[in-house]
């Protein structure tokens, strides 16, 4: 009976010991630094929401590995940084309305571009390979090394600097706590797009069906849908989340480089994995746990900050194998 | 004679590399109830998901009302009039019965409305339980929801597999009556073990057996064939199958 009751409520239990874990730094540190790591790993954690949502979406529609998935990150940065370069002048000015425009046409474009790169790479490479993880890591991995190569074809192998709009640099001080402006901005986001995609998810039709599909994709075809343009829509948005993810995260990290999407695809996975896949509330639990677990064991523990992601997600796995928020629970 | 609305001529069909369907042959005839019974693995359920193109037909050919549809996708199967309830009933248990009835609306003009109230009439508990999740709701009221959701359309076919599995006697008599409305608007293939209902609902039947279509007739002549039902469905001679 035991045993049933921990089956029954292990969602709950895993969320409650996450709750438990994450207070237990506040036997360690102050509460204005407690704080203030809580933002900066909200802020982490919000971006790492935009690239894992898109993972997540991908996995769980289309059951695709993109291993890609990070160079489209990648590219998403680097379309933003040449919009920043041609707009300097916006980005630079002494203007809120100038910088939110500029950030936001910044945005626009790079999900736009990623989008396309996106469809094109669903239309060419995957749709080959539905059904064949194997096939899918390999020919997303190979698809990785020719994007980034193309990164250094149009925008060279250095490292560059992305300019962080004026009005997103600096600290407000609220109460003696230090509020990084750009990261208030970043979690605004991240719910922000959270509350979009759950309103098209679950208002839209387009949306019922996206989640029907995510639960039982032969079913959407014998019911009249066309799984094949959906798959295409679904990776153009996952590819476009990807492109806002590296945007987002190129201005909060100050640059951009070929290789970035490595790095964060990582995460990204993690998040997915801890989550559940195919849901985005679990991404976005996911992606929080992760970005206040990262900050806290690196403020204690710095050598220890990357594996105890590793170590939640083996937890959370161990007590719920299907993750947080499996799809269609 | 009816008008032939689905004819299937000597079709194949592997999963894997297993020879599953092996030349069959059945067609299902307007105003009329088609039955595929046979033991288990007999071929029953990959036939109908042959004919709703989930599975390909390697060779032979399936005509629905004069088209070959065998080199057709899923989706435009689907949209040419055909509806399909899995054995599993391929239920969105994470969407609510409302969700579900929207998925499978292909079309929401008035019609598709008012058909949705009809079939609403007919499974009441699923009005009772519109905003529920439909992963909560019993096996009965599933299979409800599974045969309105292919009800909703324009259906002209509807292919059910096995839906009185699992279910209790009770049930079944509420889903033959069901299946006994349907009839008078679409032509129903009922794949189904459950002799009971075969019965109740068929009024032609094929037997299969190892892929293989052994026997055919009218409903009538199986249940008065006791040593047909004995050899092919492991049904005694003596028992009553009412």
């Amino acid at each position: 009976m035991e045993a049933t009751f921990i089956k029954r409520r292990s969602r709950e239990l895993a969320v409650a010991g996450v709750i438990i874990l994450f207070l237990l730094p506040l036997l360690g540190i102050s509460g204005k630094t407690y704080l203030t790591l809580t933002i900066a790993g909200l802020a982490m954690g919000m971006l790492l929401f935009l690239v894992a949502s898109g993972v997540s979406i991908i996995f769980g529609l289309m059951d695709v590995l993109n291993f890609a998935h990070g160079a489209l990150f990648a590219w998403g940065a680097y379309v933003g940084f040449t919009v920043f370069n041609m707009m300097m002048k916006w980005v630079t000015a002494e203007s809120v309305f100038k910088n939110f425009a500029v950030f936001l046409f910044a945005i626009i474009i790079a999900m736009i571009t990623v989008a396309v790169l996106g469809i094109v790479l669903e239309r060419v490479i995957i749709r080959r390979v539905y059904g064949n993880h194997l096939f899918q890591i390999l020919i997303t991995f190979g698809a990785t090394i020719v994007l980034v190569e193309l990164i250094r074809v149009f925008w060279g192998p250095n490292d560059e600097v992305m300019t962080v709009p004026f009005s997103f640099r600096g600290n407000w001080d609220v109460l003696d706590v230090i509020v990084d402006r750009y990261r208030v901005i970043c979690i605004t986001m991240g719910f922000a797009l959270y509350a979009a995609i759950q309103l098209i998810l679950k208002k839209t039709k387009l949306g019922i069906i996206v989640r029907a599909g995510v639960e039982n994709r032969e079913m959407i075809q014998a019911m009249g849908h066309n799984i094949f343009r959906l798959f295409t829509g679904v990776f153009a948005v996952g590819a476009a989340l990807a492109a806002l993810g590296g945007m987002a995260m190129s201005v909060f990290s100050l640059q951009v480089y070929p290789d970035m999407g490595g790095t964060y695809l990582l995460f990204a996975f993690i998040v997915v994995i801890i989550g559940g896949l195919g849901s985005v509330t679990g991404s976005l639990v996911g992606a929080i746990i992760v970005g206040l677990s990262y900050n806290y064991v690196a403020y204690l523990v710095p050598w220890a900050a990357a594996g105890a992601n590793v170590m939640i997600m083996i937890i959370i796995l161990l007590v719920r194998p299907a993750g947080l928020f499996p799809a269609g629970e | 004679m009816s008008e032939s609305v689905l004819k299937v001529e000597s079709v194949h069909t592997y999963i894997g590399q297993h020879h599953i369907l092996q030349g069959i042959s059945f067609e299902a005839v307007a105003d009329a109830v088609t039955v595929l019974i046979g033991r288990n693995g007999a071929g029953k359920s990959t036939a109908i998901k042959t004919v709703m193109g989930l599975l390909a037909a390697t060779d032979g050919r399936i005509i629905y009302r004069g088209q070959e549809i065998q080199r057709k996708k899923p989706y435009e199967i689907a949209r040419m009039g055909i509806g399909f309830v899995p054995e599993d009933m391929g239920i969105f248990s994470g969407l609510t019965v409302e969700e579900n009835m929207k998925v499978a609306m292909l079309v929401e003009d008035k019609t598709t409305h008012e058909r949705l109230e009809r079939t609403l009439n007919m499974f009441s508990d699923l009005r009772k339980f519109w905003k529920s999740k439909a992963g909560n709701l019993s096996g009965g009221q599933k299979q409800m929801l599974a045969i309105a959701r292919a009800i909703v359309n324009d259906t002209s076919l509807l292919l059910i597999d096995e839906p009185s599995k699992g279910l209790a006697p009770i049930v079944v008599e509420s889903l033959v009556k069901a299946i006994n409305q349907i009839k008078e608007r679409s032509v129903v293939i009922l794949v189904e073990q459950n002799f009971f209902m075969a019965s109740a609902v068929g009024d032609n039947f094929y037997i299969l057996d190892d892929g293989f279509v052994v026997h055919s007739g009218v409903m009538e002549e199986l249940i008065h064939n006791a040593e047909l039902k004995s050899r092919f469905l492991g049904i005694s001679k003596t028992a009553n199958t009412g």
